[in-house]
């Protein structure tokens, strides 16, 4: 599986990485070739294998709906790299909806 | 030649400072409670040893010397009302991607440097409720990301039986650390192998519990479904006490397993008997050998094998037949989960924030330049193996074999109680040997991987020298009889002589 | 909804104005704030609304390094327990997934949300819409968790989000619906019908204001000889029904206007902006998500078992709809009476607890009216919340005993309900203001001789045989005894006096 520039462009986008050029081109090399590793799974016939995503036995695990005391808001900002009047502080996501900050100004 | 004799009879009053340092666990246990030493002594020699060899082998990120102090002393008040615990005064390191309150916990990333975790992870607490001293926060690869500890953002660990090369990974700073009696104990966490392989490359040993044995309440997440924190130490024994001070289910972690946990530290050392192994049946797999396997570590781990025999146990050949399939399956998985993991690692809440212009560049610059090659690489793997149109060729199909391989270990504990296999194909290498060949790197794991894929335990004990560097052979157990393979391996370390060698510092 | 959209050639013999026939296919998803204590994955307060910014929040809900959830028991309860009320299927297995994005007001940079095994499926929705009962299906409900808040602020040097985490970690549930409806006043019925629903098992307030229920709609158009069809359209950003009403309303026209002119209608999302009446384009299919759902690793799988659903079954009460029909039926009330009635849970329980199980078809009207008419209109005066009644069901009960035993009158009653404090008996009340009706004949006849003397005409006409003068008396004496006379008495008073000396 050989990926291209465009295919490691649009996973670093996803996944909100920036890259620089030497970067880009070491990883589309290092993934291609991990990837062609991964390609021995393909000698096994799987169509009849249920899929573990976890390996304990263990089911409906909650909790009671009681309440426990949160942080203070002084420890919640603690480590925040900006804040303001007790908020959280980013640049403007332009628009509303998740995506608003992938749109053009 | 050294504390071995001291370990196994608590004779004699330890009085120099390297005898503080060489003292394990059980020993230092004997020693305090019988009062002719103190926590304050025993972490006042630790420090001391930090200081002596940090430089050469670069083993912590942070150390905790004051507040080892503040601990210390109230250690030996807690001795002194009578009222120990297993581990009280007894100095720990911790791998630093375990939360702490006291120190930063930066999981040896540019992205958390500095960062202070407002909680402790609930293996922190405990330790902590049980009087235990934390020297400090340990070296690990990035987000516990790799085999040698090259891809740390504070420098590599070096090992301490040969600087020049790499103390395995992730957890090289834990495993260093008690190889080179900077802790008599650590803390690390294994995904694929991370406290097993650098337990054999520094020639200690290292122990993964079950999945689900130890909270992973405060662990810095790599491969949630991997991940096991688990204990390092120069013995068997003492490996079992730590286990039973952290072990037991936690409220706080959903997949922590409402399991009793048994006496671990009574089933294994001095106390348990000649080592004896009638009765056991050990399966050896022929899967666990691959091109690349360095001939003195065959040997070592054969002859260990055949000592195992020696001690009465029964060996069966097993068949692991996907065994070659667990390091591609491992490596979809694992980047999988930690593709969301990291997620969070944002610089909105905490952490480092490069600012943009925009907030997207904000992101991007904050995550370009915050994580290192390991993690991208992890990260874009992940992330692909999980986006549309690829999600079933990969994450799904990894999900299925690795029902394959959990299927291989049942049927084989159906007929073995426990399996012996190399920790790793090789000794320690050389660093920079590896770095630029990520799969190279990855295979390094690719004995230790299968037990994360199945969530069952694994122990890393050493069983001789290859080429003058530590060589390791692993017990692998069905899912929660940690028992088993505490047994195994405590019979093979009492059964040899050589095994209470120091390295060379 | 399999839809695409097909560019239809203006030449191909659609003129301009010609009379088609059009369909409007509607689908909704609903987000309900789940009524809990505690957070979904966490132990902090669910009520986040009246806390300072960032007060309410924790490692799990601040996604912080290390930090796992734990999932909310009552949370999934009341999922369950709205699936029952829809008629759900409950799968038994089933487990929650990652839903991958990147926002500032998502701290763990995923949402732990249900993909392809939501906990509910396959249910169905009965309501009244235009007097019509129509049923809509209901696709699935699954168990979320919110985002937290984002505040826009422009400030020197430019604009900034500020991020408010207290709502981080709220558990909702995602109430998708089939594109079962054809109208936006259907839409818009379906919707309160399913809020009356949520209300009623105590799953949700469902309070739209304070963003307790919020919907998104999936609106495509077509003409009924399938010749045209648009893509489905998803639109966002409405905030009360009557958004929702309005939003739908537009974009049926915009669609029905852009497939009439020969034009395609692609699949995209739209924002309504409320002040200018319009939906806006927000994302194209190409900028669709790539969510990379997969399994949550920290959290097990769930098994809604035969006895948990059980449990959840037992704690379901009587729905709206066949509340609302057991009380016209029982109580010969009228279906509208019977809707307003059983609108809020708690306004049918205070009637069926004052009128007690025993009560004739008039004590309940009697009771309706009551409610109804006075103690509704004293609720709206006071501003309080539809669901809450100036009167319990203990203080209404004695009330209507009052009026039944001829102890109080209808119009002392009236003036009473404003003045009874809380807690307290309206005849206590009536006591303490001197309401209760008068049982002193003296004061009755010396007001039956007032009147006589005030108004002569009045008693010569009676005596003339004009009987219904006697009407014009019966209000003056009323008058003078401050309407706390028994109206029959007062008659009965009346006639003997006018007949005697006659």
């Amino acid at each position: 599986m050989a990926l291209t520039d465009a295919d490691v462009d649009h996973v670093a986008s996803l996944a909100r990485l920036g890259l620089s050029a030497e970067e880009r081109a070491r990883l589309r090399d290092q993934l291609s070739t991990i990837l062609g590793h991964i390609e021995v799974l393909d000698r096994l016939d799987t169509a009849a294998i249920p899929p573990t995503a976890q390996v304990l036995p263990l089911i409906n695990v909650l909790r009671e709906d009681a309440p426990r005391p949160s942080l203070s808001r002084d420890e919640a900002l603690a480590n925040a790299p900006r804040q303001a009047d007790g908020f959280f502080e980013v640049h403007a996501v332009l628009t509303g909806g998740p995506d608003a900050e992938e749109e053009a100004p | 030649m050294s504390g071995q004799d001291g370990a196994r009879t608590g004779a004699g009053r330890a009085t120099t400072a390297s005898d503080l340092t060489a003292l394990t666990a059980a020993e230092a246990r004997r020693h305090l409670d019988a009062r002719d030493v103190s926590a304050a002594e025993l972490t006042e020699a630790h420090l001391a040893r930090i200081d002596a060899v940090e430089g050469r082998v670069h083993s912590y990120i942070t150390v905790m010397a004051e507040v080892a102090r503040a601990q210390a002393t109230a250690g030996d008040a807690r001795i002194a009302r009578g009222e120990a615990a297993p581990m009280t005064g007894v100095p720990v390191a911790l791998k630093d991607n375990l939360c702490t309150v006291d120190a930063p916990t930066t999981a040896a990333s540019r992205i958390l440097a500095g960062y202070r975790s407002p909680y402790d992870a609930t293996v922190v607490s405990r330790l902590r409720d049980q009087g235990a001293v934390f020297l400090g926060k340990a070296n690990t690869d990035e987000f516990a990301m790799g085999s040698s500890t090259e891809w740390s953002a504070f420098g590599a660990t070096r090992n301490p039986w040969r600087l020049s090369h790499v103390p395995g990974g992730s957890s090289g700073g834990p495993a260093a650390a008690v190889a080179a009696d900077e802790a008599v104990v650590a803390l690390g966490s294994d995904t694929g192998g991370s406290v097993r392989q650098p337990a054999g490359f520094c020639g200690v040993v290292g122990l993964k519990p079950t999945y689900g044995r130890v909270s992973r309440y405060g662990l810095i997440a790599f491969a949630s479904s991997l991940d096991q924190i688990g204990p390092f130490a120069r013995t068997v024994e003492d490996a079992a006490i730590l286990l039973g001070a952290v072990a037991g289910h936690d409220p706080l972690d959903s997949t922590s397993a409402p399991e009793a946990v048994p006496d671990f530290a009574a089933m294994v050392g001095p106390g348990a008997g000649e080592p004896d192994l009638r009765g056991v049946r050990l399966g050896v797999a022929r899967e666990y050998t691959i091109e690349g396997m360095e001939p003195g570590v065959q040997a070592a781990v054969d002859a260990a094998i055949a000592r195992l025999a020696e001690l009465g146990a029964e060996l069966v050949e097993v068949s692991l037949p996907h065994t070659e399939y667990a390091l591609a399956t491992y490596y979809i998985t694992a980047p999988a989960e930690a593709s969301a993991n990291l997620a969070r690692y944002d610089g909105v809440r905490f952490g480092l924030s490069v600012q943009a212009p925009t907030l997207r560049e904000t992101y991007e610059r904050t995550r370009g330049e915050g994580f290192g090659p390991e993690v991208k690489r992890r990260i874009m793997l992940g992330t692909y193996a999980l986006s549309s149109g690829y999600y079933d060729a990969y994450y799904v199909k990894a999900q299925k074999v690795r029902t394959l391989v959990r299927r291989d270990f049942d049927e084989a504990f159906e007929r073995v109680d426990a399996i012996v296999c190399p920790t790793s194909p090789t000794v320690a290498f050389a660093f920079g040997a590896r770095t630029d060949d990520p799969y190279q790197m990855y295979l390094s794991d690719v004995f230790t991987i299968p037990a994360n894929m199945a969530g069952i335990p694994g122990i890393a004990v050493p069983c001789g020298f290859a080429d003058g560097l530590p060589v390791s052979l692993q017990v692998l157990g069905p899912a929660f009889d940690e028992g088993i393979v505490l047994r195994v391996a405590d019979a093979y370390e009492r059964s040899e002589t050589w095994t209470g060698q120091r390295p060379p510092l | 909804m399999a839809v695409e959209a097909v560019r239809v050639d203006p030449a191909a013999g659609i003129a301009p104005g010609s009379a088609l026939e059009f369909e409007t296919v509607i689908g909704l998803e609903v987000h309900a704030q789940l009524l809990t204590r505690s957070k979904m994955y966490c132990g902090c307060l669910a009520d986040y609304a009246d806390a300072p910014p960032n007060t309410a929040t924790c490692p799990v809900c601040l996604g912080l390094p290390g930090a796992l959830p734990v999932a909310n028991r009552a949370a999934i309860e009341l999922a369950l327990l709205t699936g029952l009320s829809l008629g759900c299927r409950i799968p038994g297995y089933n487990k929650l997934d990652r839903k991958n994005y990147v926002y500032p007001d998502l701290p763990k940079g995923y949402q732990i949300s249900q993909y392809d095994l939501p906990l509910c499926a396959g249910g169905a929705l009965t309501f009244v819409s235009g007097g019509v009962t129509r049923t809509a299906g209901i696709t699935r409900v699954h168990v979320e968790e919110d985002t937290g808040r984002l505040v826009h602020r422009s400030e020197v040097g430019g604009e900034v989000s500020l991020v408010d985490l207290n709502r981080s970690g709220v558990p909702l549930m995602e109430i998708v619906g089939d594109p079962d409806l054809r109208s936006p006043e259907e839409a818009k019925d379906y919707l309160i019908a399913l809020r009356q629903i949520l209300r009623y098992i105590g799953a949700s307030t469902g309070n739209m204001e304070e963003g307790a229920f919020r919907c998104d709609a999936n609106i495509s158009t077509r003409t009924r000889d399938g010749v045209l069809v648009g893509s489905k359209v998803e639109v966002k950003n409405m905030n009360s029904f009557r958004a929702v009403e309005r939003a739908l309303r537009f974009e049926e026209t915009r669609q029905r206007a852009a497939l009439s002119a020969g034009e395609a209608v692609p699949q995209e999302t739209r924002g309504w902006v409320e002040d200018r009446g319009v939906t806006v384009s927000q994302r194209t299919k190409e900028q669709a998500h790539d969510y990379r759902y997969f399994p949550e690793p920290d959290l097990p799988p769930l098994d809604a078992d035969a006895a948990m659903v059980a449990t959840v079954r037992a704690r379901l009460p009587e729905l709206p709809l066949a509340r609302r029909a057991r009380f016209a039926a029982a109580f010969g009330l009228g279906e509208g009476d019977a809707a307003l009635l059983t609108a809020e849970r708690e306004i049918a329980d205070t009637f069926e607890a004052a009128i007690g199980p025993e009560a004739t078809p008039g004590e309940a009207r009697a009771a309706a009216n009551w409610i109804l008419n006075d103690l509704m209109g004293l609720q709206g005066q006071r501003g309080l919340p539809p669901h809450v009644l100036p009167l319990s069901a203990d203080q209404l009960r004695d009330l209507l005993s009052a009026l039944a035993g001829g102890e109080m009158t209808a119009r002392a009653a009236k003036e009473l309900l404003p003045q009874v404090e809380p807690e307290e008996l309206p005849r206590a009340a009536a006591a303490r203001l001197n309401l209760l009706s008068l049982d002193d004949t003296g004061v009755v006849d010396a007001a039956v001789a007032e009147t006589l003397a005030a108004f002569p005409a009045a008693v010569a006409d009676y005596r003339a045989g004009k009987k219904a003068a006697i009407g014009r008396l019966i209000g003056e004496t009323m008058k003078r005894t401050g309407g706390r006379a028994r109206p029959d008495d007062v008659r009965r008073r009346l006639q003997a006096a006018l007949d005697a000396d006659g």
